[in-house]
């Protein structure tokens, strides 16, 4: 039986170091909700969400309480809407009309993000998908829960520079339309290399068209546990260390599948996957930053980060796996900036840059994430920017994603605010020597050679 | 069998156990085992009980359980079992 030191050790991960599950994540199919008229496709679109996600929220409430673990958010993933809105959009207004659909319906059922506002176009665009990326300035400025994603290449595929390049643009736009936000808009998009299609965290999240009618995904949390776990380890050997972590991560994802399976019984939905990420918020001792620095880095950004995370990424891994019967959606340390207090005090110090940040989304998951840039960075140069996080994705057979905020009107030295769980972010630096003619290029750059494998 | 962890968190006086116990008999809650420690200076009490018999819903126990603990000073927590059997047991 369960005993009193094992019931403290679960209570005090709880209550002192920020144990939760980060989301329940609802995915749901909205193919069958495609019709060629405008009208009827927001109406079932409408009636599906609210129906199947309309226990949602109270059931993970009654999870939350029975358990005593926090679940912080209850979220839906939905098909790219690109898909669904191929038939019946016949510009990029009418794919903000879905926006606001998705948004009312989220709103209805009580959930923190809708995501799945997304397109996948990594080998190619069809004329829906370019109006569909056109909408999404608009559709972000004139919504709140809705997060969109645009795949932009993959492994297989590899990397569509001319979505890379409308990109860059969007990105902009985006800024400058929730300006007076902070540019909050460009916080609730994400281009991606390699996206799962069966992500539950955003901005990324979407329903892909491999999955089931619906299905719940959870994703768990948990760096303050980790850190707390190997902070008294100053003089442990690697071996030591390694155990320590998947020890940890073994615990943290047992609590993540236990919620993912009373939730799927609970809601008549089948369980998904469980994501193995460590999700850091901006509350102090929830950061990954200070996981890393707990294994005896100064600063994160100095020699030896990039080695620190891919040791603590595969431990994780490593440790998780064996805690879930499904793992899947992203399952790595998260490393964004303004939703880690350790990585904005990184950054301040001088320690962290983006070109280091670059490096380390080489070994962990995802990308570079939750970064604020000068607002009068180019677009040229952000299309550079994902060009070469997708790059990093598509040769390694990882997921890789771009999640940066060229917050209007800002440089560097300032500092942009998103509030809740997006935290805030320094502006930080990014190199201005051009890449148009680069980005100009008309096409796509080919696989890898890796990617034949037939 | 649906069994629940209570864990009892506070300054030690009198008659925390007693209150506590009196609140499971009334509403028909087996305790099947009570362990005790004192960790930083502060009684922490566990205790394993099965609500199968309960006339009440598990809900109405941890708000009922809470509302106890705030009136003798202490904290009341009710969790359901698998949480820890999920995370200690293979």
């Amino acid at each position: 039986m369960i005993n009193i030191y094992e019931v403290n050790e679960t209570n005090a991960m709880i209550e002192k170091e920020n144990l939760d599950v980060r989301t329940i994540t609802m995915g749901i199919s909205l193919l069958d909700c495609a019709d060629s008229s405008l009208e009827v496709t927001k109406d079932k679109i409408h009636k599906k969400i609210t129906s199947y996600a309309k226990d949602l929220v109270k059931t993970g409430k009654d999870i939350e309480r029975e358990f005593g673990i926090p679940i912080v958010n209850k979220r839906i993933s939905i098909t790219p809407i690109a898909l669904v809105g191929n038939s019946c959009c016949k510009s990029s207004d009418d794919y903000v009309e879905l926006a606001k659909v998705l948004d009312k319906a989220a709103h209805e059922v009580g959930v923190n993000f809708i995501g799945g506002y997304s397109a996948i176009v990594s080998k190619g665009m069809t004329h829906a998908d370019e109006l569909f990326i056109e909408s999404i300035p608009k559709a972000l400025a004139e919504t709140e829960l809705i997060c969109s994603s645009v795949n932009v290449g993959s492994t297989k595929t590899g990397i569509n520079m001319d979505a890379v390049r409308m990109l860059g643009n969007i990105i902009k736009e985006t800024a400058m339309l929730t300006k007076d936000n902070n540019s909050i808009g460009c916080a609730k998009f994400v281009a991606l290399c390699n996206a799962p299609d069966d992500n539950p965290f955003m901005a990324g999240a979407f329903h892909g068209v491999s999955e089931a009618e619906a299905i719940i995904n959870v994703g768990v949390s948990g760096p303050g546990v980790v850190k707390y776990a190997i902070k008294d380890l100053k003089d442990a050997t690697w071996e030591v260390l390694c155990e320590t972590i998947k020890k940890t991560a073994f615990k943290i994802t047992r609590v993540g599948q236990l919620v993912a399976q009373e939730a799927s019984a609970r809601l008549g939905v089948p369980f998904g996957i469980i994501d193995l990420s460590l999700a850091p918020t901006p509350a102090i001792g929830d950061s990954v930053a200070d996981i890393l620095e707990a294994i005896g880095l100064e600063r994160t950004g100095a020699p030896g980060t990039t080695a620190a995370l891919a040791m603590l990424n595969d431990q994780v891994k490593k440790g998780g796996v064996m805690a879930s019967s499904y793992v899947g959606g992203l399952s790595g340390a998260f490393i964004p900036v303004s939703e880690d207090q350790g990585m904005i005090d990184a950054v301040n110090a001088g320690s962290l840059t983006i070109e280091k940040l670059e490096a380390m989304t080489c070994v962990c998951s995802v990308g570079l994430d939750m970064i604020a840039i000068p607002g009068d960075t180019s677009a040229a140069t952000i299309s550079g920017i994902i060009a070469d996080e997708a790059a990093i994705g598509m040769v390694n057979q990882k997921t890789t994603a771009v999640r940066v905020i060229p917050a209007y009107n800002k440089g560097v030295g300032d500092q942009v605010e998103f509030g809740g769980l997006l935290g805030y972010a320094p502006i930080m630096p990014v190199n201005t020597f051009g890449c148009e003619t680069f980005v100009n290029r008309k096409g796509r750059i080919p696989a890898p050679i890796h990617s034949f494998k037939n | 069998m649906d069994k629940v962890i209570i864990t009892v968190v506070g300054k030690d006086t009198v008659g925390i156990i007693a209150r506590v116990c009196t609140y499971l008999a009334e509403n028909k809650i087996n305790i099947l085992d009570i362990s005790q420690t004192i960790v930083d200076e502060y009684f922490n009490m566990m205790m394993i009980v099965d609500i199968k018999k309960a006339a009440k819903n598990v809900g109405d126990i941890i708000e009922d359980l809470d509302k106890i603990g705030e009136d003798i000073g202490v904290v009341i927590k009710c969790q359901r079992e698998e949480i820890f059997d999920k995370m200690h047991r293979i």
